[in-house]
């Protein structure tokens, strides 16, 4: 982390647009604290009535994959392709499945 | 373990880049690619903030309290649009404070074009139909850019400053059926900020020494000459249909080319701008100094009552 002592901790911004559709992260921001990163939040990425529902999470606490291991931790999936539907055939007739 | 060699690291990097695939900050990426971004971000941020000051400068004079109120939101908009990239700059690895510090030391510029005073009302109409208008065009290439946070900050910021421009030409507009007065005022208005405005763009290709890499890395998709003429070409028509002369003896319309032909823009006053002779550039980073200082204590009081809660939670 850069983290300077003196400097506000970083925050992770997540917003839910309307009723019924997940929280996605919109960006970040600095704050002093919780409370305060959700009245930021609210000035920098609601503008424009982008939200209904604000999250927000202090950047260090995220814990991200590595995407140098990306092939690794990804690949198995790739080659499961009876995972989805077009794998099957279907006999003529049968439209809807 | 293998060992990957820096020029199949580069390699790699280059061949996703040619794909237009997106490069996101954990990735590897060449040190000169994070360099060129954090200058380039940073000075998009820098130019947002420093361009909230020859707007602010009018807000308690507005004409009216619907410009008012508009002209408030379009300086608000633009500290948003500098936030949004001092954040996509710290995903980089600089701290924020660095990057503001360099800024007040002169280590790093802003767009030229807000060391120019706002003299009348009208300038407000000039600045948000011209600097605006150039920034737009510029910005919305950049939607397409290769870094991932640069790019969606571009995104949000080009769909919010659609309004920018048009607040600016509805100004202009107005003026223009207005008194004489008024519309020598708009006309002035025209006269000292449309060859700042083309500088905004930058130096010429055949000058501009980080163009070329830039393009390679997609960290640029149009040249500041392509833009520039896309600017001038889409700005003339909407100077002429609100009865406003360009001030260009030389500007005409190339029906062979497709686009204007226009005269020469004064590269000596560009770089003497840059170069931090403008008529505004010390007031403006003295301004945002002050800012900066004046703000000290604020952030210490906050930080310091978010540290005494959380040791008052914990006990």
């Amino acid at each position: 982390m850069n983290m300077k002592s003196n400097e506000w901790p970083l925050w992770e911004v997540f917003i839910r647009s309307k009723q019924g559709l997940n929280h996605k992260h919109v960006g970040s921001l600095r704050a002093p604290d919780a409370e305060m990163a959700l009245q930021n939040a609210r000035d920098v990425y609601t503008r424009r009535s982008e939200g209904i529902s604000i999250w927000v999470v202090q950047s260090s606490m995220i814990v991200a994959s590595d995407p140098t291991e990306a092939d690794a931790l990804f690949e198995p999936a790739d080659s499961k392709v009876y995972r989805h539907p077009t794998f099957y055939d279907l006999p003529d007739g049968i439209e809807h499945m | 373990m293998e060992t990957i060699t820096l020029e199949k690291l580069a390699e790699n990097f280059q061949a996703k880049i040619d794909a237009d695939i997106k490069i996101e900050p954990n990735d590897w990426m060449p040190e000169n690619y994070r360099k060129t971004l954090i200058r380039q971000i940073s000075q998009h941020a820098h130019s947002e903030i420093v361009g909230m000051l020859p707007e602010g400068n009018w807000i308690t004079r507005a004409p009216s309290l619907r410009r008012k109120a508009v002209l408030l939101a379009k300086v608000q908009d633009e500290a948003g649009h500098g936030l949004y990239l001092y954040s996509a700059t710290e995903t980089l690895g600089v701290s924020r404070e660095d990057t503001i510090d360099d800024l007040h030391e002169g280590k790093v510029k802003y767009s030229s074009i807000f060391n120019y005073p706002t003299l009348t009302w009208a300038d407000m109409g000039a600045v948000g139909w011209l600097v605006d208008g150039a920034a737009i065009m510029n910005q919305v290439a950049l939607c397409r850019t290769s870094y991932g946070p640069y790019a969606r900050a571009m995104v949000k910021i080009c769909k919010e400053e659609s309004f920018h421009q048009r607040q600016g030409y509805e100004i202009m507009t107005n003026l223009m059926k207005g008194t004489a007065l008024q519309k020598e005022m708009a006309q002035d208005a025209l006269n000292r900020f449309w060859w700042p405005a083309l500088m905004m763009f930058g130096p010429s290709d055949a000058e501009s020494k980080h163009t070329e890499q830039s393009m390679r890395w997609r960290v640029k998709r149009y040249t500041n000459d392509e833009l520039r003429q896309a600017f001038v070409d889409a700005t003339v028509p909407q100077a002429e249909l609100i009865g406003l002369t360009v001030p260009d003896p030389k500007l005409k319309w190339n029906e062979e080319r497709g686009h204007y032909d226009f005269g020469d823009i004064d590269w000596d006053e560009f770089w003497q701008v840059v170069g931090g002779n403008g008529p505004c550039n010390k007031e403006r980073i003295e301004a945002r100094v002050k800012a900066k200082e004046d703000g000290a204590w604020v952030r210490e009081a906050a930080l310091a009552f978010a540290e005494k809660r959380k040791m008052r939670e914990n006990q």
